[in-house]
């Protein structure tokens, strides 16, 4: 069934943007898997996100925010030593590294903040893997006077002490979560139950394109400014639209967010970068899209790693934020449809990318936007020297460049 | 006549409420599951559920969760959950079983082969957690070929149009949870709850059970006087994991527990 659903979808697909349905199915993907206490919340979140995002009240406070607080338009910057280097396409940066708080996350908290605000409540949660998303959501915490409770895995606040710290000092309070894995998706586990129970005063700011609707589509629209902007600037700077964009996927929220305003333009081939860690046929990998699955996680259906019987494995990889063992359900969907492909690049080649970066260009990479300058490394010389490639910056490196020492043995 | 109607029927004759109490596969062993499944209907369990472990149980609290995380450091799989009810039913042909879980080793099974194995081994129904009446039609269709209940969910927020729907298409009972929040949360409100199951009667004639926050023999009467059967799940499970090391010691435990729910219950009528 899935397989005819797919040549349907390619064949007479006349906008890849009409997704999700209004149930937030996308094709096979996402829909609301969640418990009967959800229902309800879930339902109060759509109907205002459906109200609001075409409010210009709304709209203009907004843009207002991520122009003046976040810093936005954020440059496309063409990488012109290391485009020489590699000695193929043009390689152009969208740098959302250098967004207010080091990247892209903020275009997305700054939303549901505002969101929350109108809805009247007070208090806002979060979860949390390396830290990013919970910096950004107490960020903004602090920007509209909010109460905030970040969750994150007892595992990655050992690992990620100068993000607790931040939080902290942002005024937000930090729970470790103990269970499952004590990494991110039990963080989100924990944050979901806080949800249910406290739901008449809270709004839960999820990070990433995945979770029940209208989650997926919604902070997808909060990062499609990504690829808005990247769109018009290489029209603006070059003249034409690129023959190619790549991101790194974890989740999905900083991918979707630069392909989607691409998506009709068919011309624009389309790469997600999935974590490969030690390698695909190790197992030790954080590529769902490349070697799991479908299945139901966190309230979508989507691909996820999984075992023979249906429990969620975990995850291995250099880069906290693409420890995840699902993805949101578009990317899913824009897999099993082509319109995208996934791809995955390893730990090592990864860090090469950092690297390589750093040194011919000068910018410190997330070692999440690392594993996107990886794979934009290995496409790059097969192209023309006119071609153009726009890959995503998602994030800056500052924040990885203890893991980065501790991989190379050194004690900083 | 499926269990579940049969056990309604006669407590119902009885002027009885079911006692329904859950405990989760494989915790603390397959073996002892099977064990603490008889012990709970000679305490006096009318339904039992069954717990199948799930490694990201989204909609339940710590106490569960870790149950489901001992069952499956265990190594505990949906197959053997098959094999737990199989020889539960060796024994015990008229209590009603229903399984409790997520929906992704259901579908990772396929929902054919996980039904048929289900009925093959003597499951009553299925009380899928994550798996709202929006996105269940198509289970819906294969366990009702099979003659599986499909027990809904219905919370404080469960209203209007949505909540017609749900007592348009549930079988064997349904399932109010009392409180908003997870398995194993505080404080519940008697009246509250009475007052939104008088609302689900006027749309269902199916019995309506009562779960979430039910700890104490009190809280079960006073929750029995409205409903027709109490769900008691965190309170149990917690004595498990406390007498984890002795066996024994667990089962009387657990015995002598239930039977105070059974007391408290039978006062009522």
């Amino acid at each position: 069934m899935i397989e005819t659903n797919k040549k349907r979808d390619t064949l007479e697909m006349e906008s890849f943007k009409t997704m999700p349905d209004k149930r937030g199915h996308f094709g096979h993907y996402g829909g609301r898997f969640v418990s009967e206490t959800l229902m309800g919340p879930l339902e109060e979140l759509e109907k205002a996100y459906k109200k609001y995002k075409n409010d210009p009240d709304f709209i203009a406070e907004y843009k207002h925010d991520l122009k003046h607080y976040v810093g936005r338009p954020s440059p496309l910057y063409h990488a012109e030593r290391w485009s020489k280097q590699l000695g193929g396409a043009q390689i152009y940066l969208k740098r959302e590294d250098l967004n207010h708080t080091g990247a892209h996350k903020i275009n997305n908290t700054v939303g549901q903040a505002l969101l929350a605000k109108l809805m009247g409540k007070r208090r806002v949660i979060a979860e949390t893997g390396a830290g990013q998303h919970g910096v950004a959501t107490a960020t903004v915490a602090a920007r509209y006077g909010m109460e905030c409770i970040v969750y994150m895995g007892a595992e990655d606040i050992q690992r990620q002490a100068m993000n607790v710290f931040r939080m902290k000092l942002l005024g937000a309070i930090v729970v470790p979560v103990e269970a499952g894995s004590k990494t991110l998706k039990d963080a989100l586990n924990e944050a979901m139950r806080d949800w249910v129970t406290n739901v008449d005063d809270t709004f839960y700011i999820i990070g990433t394109v995945a979770g029940p609707h209208p989650y997926p589509a919604m902070v997808r629209d909060f990062n499609a400014i990504v690829g808005s902007e990247a769109r018009q600037q290489c029209l603006d700077q070059v003249g034409c639209l690129p023959e190619a964009l790549v991101a790194c996927v974890g989740g999905g929220s900083n991918a979707i967010g630069l392909f989607h305003p691409f998506l009709d333009d068919r011309e624009v081939s389309i790469y997600g970068v999935e974590a490969a860690g030690e390698g695909i046929e190790t197992g030790h990998h954080a590529a769902p899209l490349s070697a799991g699955k479908p299945g139901v996680l966190h309230g979508n259906r989507t691909y996820l790693m999984e075992d023979e019987y249906g429990q969620i494995t975990e995850t291995h990889c250099i880069s906290a934020g693409l420890d995840y063992p699902g993805v949101g359900p578009e990317h899913a969907w824009l897999k099993d449809s082509g319109r995208a492909k996934y791809v995955s690049v390893t730990d090592t080649e990864a860090l090469q990318a950092f690297h390589d970066l750093t040194r011919i260009e000068g910018i410190i990479p997330a070692l999440e936007s690392s594993h996107a300058l990886a794979y934009t490394a290995k496409i790059a010389p097969k192209m023309n020297k006119d071609a153009i490639i726009v890959a995503n910056l998602s994030g800056r490196g500052d924040k990885d460049i203890h893991t980065v020492a501790a991989h190379e043995g050194i004690t900083l | 006549m499926s269990r579940i109607e049969a056990c309604f029927n006669a407590l119902k004759n009885n002027n009885k409420k079911a006692l329904i109490p859950f405990i989760t596969a494989g915790d603390p062993s397959l073996d002892m599951t099977v064990e603490l499944m008889h012990v709970l209907t000679e305490a006096g369990a009318d339904i039992i559920e069954l717990g199948v472990p799930f490694s990201d149980p989204m909609a339940d609290g710590p106490v569960i969760q870790r149950a489901s995380e001992r069952a499956l450091s265990n190594g505990t799989n949906t197959d053997d959950v098959f094999s737990i009810v199989e020889e539960f039913r060796a024994k015990n042909e008229s209590t009603p079983v229903v399984l409790m879980g997520y929906l992704n080793p259901i579908e990772v099974m396929g929902y054919e082969i996980f039904a048929k194995k289900a009925a093959n081994v003597g499951v009553d129904a299925l009380i899928i957690v994550d798996l709202p009446p929006e996105e269940s039609a198509e289970f819906g269709e294969v366990l009702k070929r099979y003659c599986i209940d499909q027990i809904f969910l219905i919370s404080p927020t469960t209203q209007g149009r949505r909540l017609d729907r749900i007592c348009e298409i549930a079988t064997g009972f349904l399932y109010y949870v009392s409180l908003k929040g997870v398995t194993g949360s505080n404080q519940l409100d008697v009246k509250a709850v009475e007052d939104k199951l008088n609302e689900i009667r006027s749309k269902t004639s199916l019995p309506l059970g009562v779960g979430f926050g039910i700890k104490d023999p009190q809280i079960a009467e006073d929750v029995g006087r409205v409903s027709d059967a109490v769900v008691v799940g965190s309170a149990l499970v917690e004595r498990i994991a406390e007498h984890a090391e002795n066996n024994d010691k667990m089962k009387l435990e657990i015995s002598s527990f239930l039977c105070s729910l059974r007391a408290a219950l039978n006062n009522i009528g």
